[in-house]
């Protein structure tokens, strides 16, 4: 009896639940009839809109390592720029290079200039034509010297000693070759432990051309994006790199100077002085540097330099990573080398390199780069 | 062949019975199924063919054109040994420890601790690679580092434990240990599937000839087995060669070939080579790893017919 009365109950809710939701179900039917006109006038306003909003969609893609910075210059433009919208991919830098190339996006950023050795720099041209190439350095990073060594707040090392460390001839931490120049340290008996990227990179790059340059005698294998001597610890990324380190006691490394975190930084020997990586001194460099003839072949917005590190000026660390734009001159739509052009204004700009400065711990431009680089900038059409 | 015969007979006069309305059921049926073979064939051959053209510019250049002045073989060599050396440490540590983790829930275990079991096995190989690889540089291999110190001062004669030691734990010891980890889901699932399959005439038989537990599973489960048991590790083994993201995370890459399991120098493996490589390179260098991706290819469609023909002559017998 008492089953048969609660089934009724059942039903009854059941009926009364269907007949809400045959209510809800008109109701909202009714009610969508004038909310699809109104979709439609608002596609309607909207197809109107864009002609106001003159700036479109731009792509771009490249150097990680310039990734955190281009991060912070695309939401702070299409903050200031309503209807623009700008993507970076962080390919990594030879991706970048081949897609811009290829014509799939219309910026690149690279952590090596175009040149002519791989054949890009004529191809780069031959995509912008009939407009000209832009190639312009816009993100200077300081590459520290990290090592852990618990007990020694300060390591200092001379390009050679340091030449040797990374080429395995030095190591133990008490040779006598880092003694000579660190005293009053009490350097420890641990085996040294050199950790380079086991990925491809400009970091690499960067380091092994300041190796090569600043201790030619040690330091005779070829400048090149990946790490040349064989045995050391690898590690994936700069945050391998620092995990790596962080890791191993008597580990010693090169990483992105903002990334080093709680780790040791090496002095270098700059001259007759011990430089410490920092924003300023970094910059520093590309004012004492040549722009290269080879990297440029006589392109008037292509600004690339040969960086000097053997530079013996003080104030400044030579151990750093230059990063360009690459763009074109003339796009398909002139909306397009609009937005490029306001694009790249702005990351070249006082307050762009402030902004990748706080966000990526870049050294901003000097104020006679900018100069420079605004011409470049400015022959976008 | 008179077998085959009367079941066709069966299914026509079963369609005739239904009025024709079977037969178009059977139809698309069988056209699904021909379409997805089909779309398997099609993109396995799509894949080679992808390899295959892209791989081959740096396949027939010569050594100096190529980014690193040698040869497409001794670039890849030394990858391939990689690859092979993690795989087979991951089979060696995986396969013994899922079989016995299957047998345990199969046989040993009771029912429901066994399913609560089965269940955590299986969530293991819902965990994302590049978290087994974090897992590894984070915690497996700075714990692992006294261990490996132990076995270079103990074991140190035997070229696998030669040393020196790592101080950072990323060695191919590691990546064996969380690729096992990563495969025993697989393998255990086949494993336990066969094992409860296993006739109960059999074991009950071998039991009532006084047969212990133990000589009940050498003598009737783990013969069932056997052949699943190996296509299963065949599965994990193809998982094992072809992981990138945990590899490329972990292990400090930095030597040649070397069977030294605790050093810092440690051979590449292929996927992982063309995961850290691929961001920065162009040009040729894009189709030289392509073409290291061939070679991958090759060597897995290789191991895993070796496999088949293994399994069959086993079967055979």
């Amino acid at each position: 009896m008492s089953s048969s009365k609660w089934l009724a109950v059942f039903a009854a809710a059941c009926v009364l639940v269907l007949g809400l939701a045959a209510c809800g179900g008109g109701d909202s039917s009714s009610s969508s009839s004038p909310s699809t006109s109104e979709e439609s006038g608002e596609t309607e306003s909207g197809g109107g809109a864009p002609s106001t909003e003159a700036s479109g969609e731009i792509a771009g893609a490249g150097s990680t390592a310039q990734e955190a910075a281009q991060k912070a210059w695309t939401a702070e433009f299409e903050n200031a720029n309503g209807g623009a919208t700008i993507s970076y991919d962080g390919v990594g830098s030879g991706g970048g290079r081949e897609k811009f190339i290829a014509g799939a996006v219309a910026f690149a950023g690279s952590d090596t200039p175009l040149s002519e050795e791989e054949g890009e720099l004529g191809k780069a041209t031959k995509r912008c034509e009939p407009g000209e190439l832009v190639e312009v350095p816009d993100y200077i990073s300081p590459i520290a010297i990290v090592y852990n060594l618990p007990g020694v707040e300060e390591l200092k090392l001379t390009p050679e000693t340091l030449a040797k460390i990374f080429n395995q001839e030095i190591e133990s931490w008490n040779d006598p070759e880092i003694a000579k120049e660190n005293e009053g340290v009490e350097l420890p008996e641990t085996r040294i432990v050199p950790v380079n990227r086991s990925d491809e990179s400009g970091t690499t790059e960067n380091f092994t051309d300041y190796l090569s340059q600043a201790a030619p005698s040690v330091w005779t294998h070829e400048v090149s994006g990946e790490w040349p001597v064989k045995g050391g610890e690898a590690a994936s990324g700069t945050s391998g790199v620092i995990e790596a380190v962080s890791a191993g006691e008597g580990a010693i490394g090169y990483a992105d100077a903002s990334q080093a975190g709680e780790l040791g930084k090496a002095l270098i020997q700059v001259g007759s002085n011990w430089a410490e990586p920092s924003p300023e001194a970094a910059a520093k460099v590309l004012d004492l540097s040549k722009e290269d003839p080879e990297l440029e072949k006589g392109q008037k917005n292509v600004i690339a330099f040969e960086i000097d590190r053997k530079t013996e000026a003080s104030g400044v660390y030579p151990i750093i990573l230059v990063s360009s734009l690459i763009g074109c001159t003339k796009y398909k739509s002139a909306d397009e080398a609009a937005l490029v052009k306001a694009y790249f204004e702005y990351a070249i700009s006082p307050e762009g390199q402030e902004l990748a400065a706080e966000a990526a711990g870049s050294a901003p431009l000097s104020s006679a780069l900018t100069k420079k680089v605004e011409a470049a900038v400015g022959a976008i059409e | 062949m008179a077998h085959f015969d009367t079941t066709t007979n069966a299914g026509q006069l079963l369609a005739a019975a239904s009025g024709g309305r079977r037969r178009r059921g059977d139809r698309i049926f069988s056209n699904t199924a021909v379409i997805a073979a089909v779309t398997i064939l099609a993109l396995l051959a799509g894949v080679a063919i992808f390899l295959v053209s892209e791989g081959l510019p740096a396949l027939t250049a010569s050594s100096s054109e190529l980014p690193h002045g040698e040869s497409f073989l001794s670039y890849v060599a030394p990858l391939a040994f990689g690859t092979a050396l993690a795989g087979v440490l991951a089979m060696i540590i995986a396969v013994p420890l899922a079989v016995a983790v299957a047998l345990f829930i199969t046989h040993i275990a009771p029912a429901r601790i066994a399913l609560w079991l089965g269940f955590v096995v299986d969530l293991l190989a819902a965990i994302p690679s590049i978290i087994y690889g974090l897992w590894g540089i984070f915690v497996l291999g700075p714990a692992a580092v006294p261990a490996m110190k132990w076995l270079e001062e103990k074991l140190g004669f035997l070229p696998i434990f030669e040393g020196p030691a790592s101080i950072t734990g990323r060695t191919m010891l590691v990546v064996g240990l969380v690729l096992a980890v990563m495969i025993l889901p697989i393998v255990s699932a086949v494993a336990r599937e066969v094992f409860s399959q296993t006739p109960r005439k059999l074991q009950e038989g071998a039991q009532a000839l006084g047969a212990t537990r133990w000589e009940m599973i050498k003598t009737t489960v783990l013969p069932f087995g056997k052949s699943s048991v190996m296509s299963g590790a065949m599965l994990g083994l193809g998982r094992a060669l072809g992981e990138t993201m945990a590899v490329a995370i972990i292990l400090s890459v930095s030597g040649g070939v070397s069977f030294n399991l605790i050093s810092q120098a440690n051979p590449s493996t292929i996927a992982a080579n063309i995961a850290l490589n691929f961001p920065e390179s162009s040009g040729l260098a894009i189709n030289l790893l392509i073409a290291t991706g061939l070679a991958l290819f090759v060597i897995t469609l290789a191991t895993n017919f070796l496999a088949r023909w293994i399994i069959a002559r086993s079967e055979v017998k």
